[in-house]
């Protein structure tokens, strides 16, 4: 009998995508279908003193043009996360209308929306629009945004703090612990704003069946359900049952598409209206200027050591941009998913994180991949860094030092960090010996400094990081914020025959979750899996569902789908028992088959399907049917780790860096496909390879992006990144059932820092302590020169 | 406009307005909707096709442009259900996660192999310099063009 | 995205072309690989009327030997400058440069004349053109005529070709010892500095793109040369109060990269 679990099975979702034959939402054409486009504004911050709609609206193909004086304006998509002030007051949040009526917040905000027949027309119309703007101020970054002359976002409030926030050990305990410290490091950086830039720009349609009052959105979204949920529940306040929402293949996420927009909101609104199916397309201009964006962190961090380098204390002071509104998960950003991991690996006896969080005059920033344990991961990582090199130790001396030792979780209990977490099972010093091994450490030092004799720059870095993934226990996020669950649902639906059906609320939108579920659901019922349909993106099959992010499929909606399983079994256990004449704890099952032990007694599970659906010979008080579906709600976060450590060579002239070798030892728990867990590796390395040396969101003081297009906005290209090296140690997860932890994330969130530390390293003894990311060559130079 | 353009081996006429981009032809009026719209001003490569055999983006050509051309999409790249062995390369290496650049990056990758069968993996990718992939880092892509080259000159 | 309304002609001769622009006027754009045109159109940062293809042209799209010179067609795509076994052997310097523009697909489609004609201030071309001393040949509803390289290059964005000219070819002389040094940016990979550095015996012709508003020759690099590399420094001399500036290279970077890059292309 063939097993998949652990087998880099290749992806069953290939052929269609390879074929050109995927359905992006961008490919569905529906009948009498209309197109549209938004006027957006060209301002930061402006008055709109007048919207002319009337030769638009006369224009050729025009159906409907709206703008927020029209009924949607009353509308606004809400916030999925509560942070409320350190002193009690509630967390300020402000109506996010689907148009802006009154006064544009950030660039690209939408004034008026032209509906058309097609979309040509629509965007000539569009040009149409008549608004009179009077420009305001505008202040894009988080901490000027505090100062008392800042421009305001909101004027109902007297500043510009959406929240603020602190995690850890009493202030006064941390800053006095400093004050006694052997030797303290001190940063100050910006972790700087970076747009996602998925491929597939944002893509949806909303069709509003007059006849059965429904509504189906079709929307590249990576959470189908909980953009109905927020959709009907909140933005519109229409009844969920009667709202389909279909996300086929969606073309990459990255965070970004986790969020409920107002074109959504709109589109779905405005198809009631004209009767008629809606479609929006985003452009790339759209794309940079409206997509939820990351990051945009900054940071003064001090850390202390004792004479021998244990770290004593940690505190950091942030400013964290919310952008003009809050979007669906940003305040749990540079909180609960960020502060919760300033333990790092370390055994950091007190830590305080302090965080500002302001609303700018700049689109909304979200979670994007890895969404606040990135920045953490930054912050501890480059200050270790930078106090080995103060201290004169070997980095990876340093951490070694400092890491937390070994537990399982199973054994040995979890280990109690000082911001609120309990981490699940790690070892830490097996993946930087692993990580050092694999790169040759010893051997590169020296041949660094023989480089060094003769000006060639060459520098390692190392970051071993830690992320708490597999969001999340309902009842934690609850407490700490979250307005919904986190649970996951999978339902198992076996066929007459045997075949089964999986219905995931996961969405894959690149994972291959259709290869990945079916492996391990093959495995468990003993089948092949070709006899396994994964469905998922569809509110109407799936009965509900969070989707993916946070690095949760396989940890929760895996779980999910092992527990339906699981009932399946149990089931299928009373209907052979009752075929096979024997006890039920007499049975054992494997390779697709009841047995009654110690005989050659048994009946395969097709058997029993089929006698699920076909009750003649039945046992009594059993239900037909072989039909299970389970709510799965994590126990814990799942904790991946590992070490990841770069080598740069830095062109002395130009101050160009070439990234020559970049090595990654992660600890995801168990594997479940290796072709591609390495495969999310890659791509999330060398997206935060992406912000360490090339990608930056620039506004200029007008609010003006200056990065709105590839032309300006630098993106990794295949000849900027060398072969990514992998390996893995295996620390199961003890809380699930598969023993998985996530991958999704880990690339980006040990990457980044791995390479700035690189850069710098290969300057030290230039003098260089810092250089701001992206360590362009221009930084680089500049760096250099002082 | 009236034109009339072969597409994987089959001639289509069609009157089109001169500011329709070959991709916005291929995707609404021919429903080969295999070649995606990344970035609609040649930055990203997600509309790569072949013109007369050579690789092209389909976003900065206007339907117009490509009267009386031979163009070749991801939907002819296959032969039915026999994949052709760049695509076969790239299932097999997982050269793919969200497949949306997919298309672009098999098309830039046969344009390579045809006017160097045998290239190095810098030559690989500097040659997918004009396509932006955001899941793979690249790696499994340019394993998948170098598996594809082997086959090719097997 | 998608540009304003137009129409489009597709020019069958040079002469069509000549009358078309001089009936259109301002309304009229010439189209050719269109790579930079159509994008700037689809931002409708560019919303020509009439858009008059002279891809089509016969003529326009050789590469042949004329005696001491190589005679380019406006109409030739990077690709098929890179490809040329002419340009390869006797103007080598040429296919270095036309390989950095772009990507495959670009390459396939840009020409060479849409390039020149468009004179993008970080374009890679103007710098190997002003190097070579080539030749810019127009016509013209009054007839054709010759532009030096020197005299061709007036601004951002900004020609000597008059509003009813056309470029039909580039004439070339041949260059045994050329080469093309760039530092691109990062996101367009267009030249931050772009140097072509043409040798014969100890004098050097030094072109330079990406550093001021318009292409220079760094005469004061030439000047300064006598078979050593310290000439780059020299290298903005002239050029202080144009240098460009961006989020990628401000005037103190940029200004040394152009030393450094003219330094490469003389050691080269």
């Amino acid at each position: 009998m063939e097993t998949y679990i652990g087998k880099p099975v290749k992806r069953r979702e290939d052929a269609r995508f390879l074929k050109g034959a995927g359905k992006y939402t961008d490919d569905i054409k529906l009948q009498g279908m209309t197109h549209s486009a938004f006027v957006r504004s060209p301002y930061a911050h402006a008055k709109i003193l007048s919207v002319d709609t009337s030769a638009a609206e006369k224009a050729e193909g025009v159906v409907a043009v709206y703008t927020g004086s029209d009924a949607c304006g009353t509308f606004g998509v809400p916030c999925g996360w509560q942070v409320d002030f350190k002193n009690g007051e509630t967390m300020r949040e402000p109506l996010h209308p689907l148009l802006a009526k009154d006064k544009i917040l950030h660039l690209g905000e939408a004034v008026a929306i032209v509906i058309a027949e097609t979309l040509e027309l629509a965007r000539d119309a569009a040009e149409l629009v008549q608004v009179n703007y009077e420009a305001l101020p505008a202040v894009t970054c988080p901490k000027k945004a505090m100062e008392p002359s800042a421009p305001k976002v909101h004027d109902q409030w007297e500043d510009n703090a959406a929240f603020d926030w602190c995690i850890g050990n009493d202030r006064a305990e941390v800053e006095a612990a400093l004050a006694n410290a052997h030797h303290v490091t001190e940063m100050t950086y910006k972790n700087h704003r970076v747009a996602p830039n998925a491929i597939e720009p944002r893509s949806y349609i909303s069709d509003y069946d007059v006849n059965a009052d429904k509504w189906t959105l079709y929307t590249s979204t990576q959470n189908p359900h909980l953009v109905r949920l927020l959709l009907c529940a909140f933005a519109l306040g229409i009844p969920e049952h009667k709202v389909r929402v279909v996300s086929y293949d969606v073309g990459g996420g990255f965070g970004s598409k986790i969020y409920h927009y107002t074109e959504e909101a709109l589109l779905t609104w405005a198809s009631k209206e004209i009767g008629r199916p809606i479609k929006w397309t985003s452009d790339r201009t759209e794309a940079f200027l409206t997509d939820a964006h990351g990051r945009d962190h900054i940071v003064h961090s001090k850390m202390g050591f004792d004479a021998d380098g244990k770290i004593v204390a940690h505190l950091t002071d942030e400013y964290c941009a919310m952008g003009a509104y809050l979007s669906t998960f940003a305040p749990a950003v540079p909180t609960y998913l960020h502060g919760t991991l300033f333990q790092g690996v370390y055994t950091t006896p007190l830590i305080h994180l302090n965080v500002v969080a302001p609303f700018t005059h700049t689109v909304a920033v979200d979670a994007y991949r890895g969404a606040g344990r990135p920045e953490a991961t930054y912050l501890l990582e480059r200050i270790i860094s930078k106090a080995a090199k103060e201290m004169n130790m070997d980095p990876a001396e340093l951490r070694y030092k400092n890491f937390i030792p070994p537990f399982n979780g199973t054994t040995e209990p979890g280990y109690q960090t000082q911001v609120a977490l309990q981490y699940d099972s790690g070892n830490y010093h097996g993946v930087l010996k692993r990580g050092l091994e694999m790169l040759g450490y010893e051997d590169f030092r020296k041949e660094q400094a023989e480089a060094r004799k003769n000006g060639k720059l060459l520098g390692v870095g190392i970051s071993t990081y830690i992320e708490g993934c597999g969001i999340a226990p309902s009842a934690v996020v609850g407490s700490l914020g979250a307005r919904a669950g986190l649970y996951e649902v999978g339902h198992v639906r076996v066929q007459p025959t045997g075949k089964v059906s999986v219905f995931t609320g996961a969405h894959s939108h690149g994972q291959g979750h259709e290869t990945v579920f079916a492996q391990f659901v093959a495995d468990k019922l003993g089948i092949p899996m070709d006899d396994i349909d994964i469905v998922h993106g569809d509110t109407d099959q799936v009965a509900f569902g969070m989707g993916t992010y946070g690095s949760r499929s396989l940890a929760v909606g895996g779980s999910a789908i092992i527990k339906s399983v699981e009932k399946v079994l149990e089931k299928g256990a009373k209907i052979a028992a009752h075929k096979l004449e024997a006890a039920e704890e007499d049975l054992e099952y494997a390779e697709g088959k009841w047995t009654v032990k110690g005989t050659d007694k048994s009946i395969s599970f097709g058997d029993v399907s089929l006698t699920a659906y076909v009750p003649h010979d039945y046992p009594e008080g059993v239900e037909p049917g072989l039909d299970f579906s389970s709510f799965y709600d994590p126990t814990n976060f799942t904790y991946p780790f590992g070490t990841h450590i770069a080598v740069v060579e830095v062109d002395a002239d130009t101050g160009k860096v070439d990234l020559q070798r970049f090595v990654a030892c992660d600890d995801v728990g168990n594997v479940m496909n290796p072709m591609i867990v390495d495969g999310q590796i890659h791509g999330g390395v060398v997206q935060g390879v992406g912000q360490a040396l090339l990608e930056e969101v620039v506004y200029d003081g007008e609010g003006q992006m200056v990065t709105g297009s590839y032309m300006d906005y630098a993106m990794p290209r295949a000849d900027d990144v060398p072969m990514i090296e992998t390996d893995r140690t295996t620390t199961p997860c003890p809380h699930n059932p598969l023993g998985v932890k996530g991958a999704g994330e880990a690339g980006a969130i040990g990457s980044t820092p791995a390479v700035v530390n690189a850069v710098v390293d290969a300057l030290a003894h230039l003098g260089v302590t810092d250089i701001q990311m992206p360590v362009t060559p221009q930084r680089v130079w500049k760096a250099m020169q002082n | 406009m009236q034109i009339s353009v072969k597409i994987n081996g089959k001639t289509y006429d069609h009157d089109i307005e001169p500011r329709i981009s070959l991709a916005q032809y291929l995707r609404e009026t021919l429903n080969l909707t295999g070649t995606h719209i990344g970035c609609d001003t040649s930055g990203c490569g997600a509309c790569t096709v072949h013109v007369d055999g050579a690789a092209a983006k389909a976003c900065t050509l206007l339907a117009v442009q490509v009267d009386g051309c031979d163009i070749k999409t991801i939907e002819g790249m296959a032969n039915g259900n026999e994949m052709h062995p760049i695509q076969e390369a790239f299932k097999d290496n997982h050269g793919l996660q969200c497949g949306f650049c997919t298309p672009g990056m098999v098309m830039t990758a046969a344009d390579i192999l045809k006017n160097n069968p045998n290239p190095s993996e810098e030559e690989i990718r500097h040659g997918l310099e004009g396509n932006f992939c955001r899941c793979t880092g690249y790696h499994n892509i340019v394993k998948s063009i170098q598996q594809a080259a082997e086959k090719i000159n097997a | 995205m998608i540009p304003a309304k137009f129409d489009y002609i597709k020019a069958s001769s040079i002469s069509e072309a000549i009358s078309l622009l001089d009936k259109h006027g301002d309304d009229a754009k010439l189209l050719s690989g269109g790579h930079s045109l159509i994008p700037a159109m689809k931002l409708r940062l560019s919303r020509p009327e009439v858009l008059i293809d002279i891809s089509g042209i016969s003529g326009m799209n050789s590469i042949t030997e004329d005696g001491n010179e190589i005679v380019i067609g406006a109409n030739c795509t990077h690709a098929d400058i890179v490809n040329s076994d002419l340009i390869n052997s006797d103007l080598n310097i040429l296919a270095q440069t036309a390989k950095h523009i772009g990507d495959i697909q670009v390459r396939n489609r840009g020409t060479i004349g849409g390039s020149l004609a468009h004179a993008d201030p970080a374009a890679d071309y103007p710098a190997v053109v002003l190097a070579c001393d080539a030749k810019i040949v127009v016509e013209g509803k009054n007839g054709g005529r010759t532009i030096a390289a020197t005299d061709f290059f007036l601004g951002i964005f900004t020609t000597a070709i008059a509003e009813d000219e056309i470029i039909t070819s580039i004439r070339f002389p041949k260059v045994a010892n050329g080469n093309y040094q760039k530092f691109f940016q990062s996101a367009s990979r267009f030249a931050v500095v772009g140097v072509a550095a043409v040798k014969e015996g100890n004098s050097v012709k030094v072109g330079v793109t990406g550093v001021a508003g318009t292409p220079y020759r760094a005469t004061a690099v030439e000047n300064a040369y006598s078979g050593s590399s310290d000439a780059a420094l020299h290298a903005v001399d002239g050029v202080e109060d144009e240098l460009m500036s961006d989020h990628f290279a401000d005037e103190e970077y940029r200004a040394h990269l152009a030393k450094v890059m003219v330094k490469k292309a003389l050691e080269a």
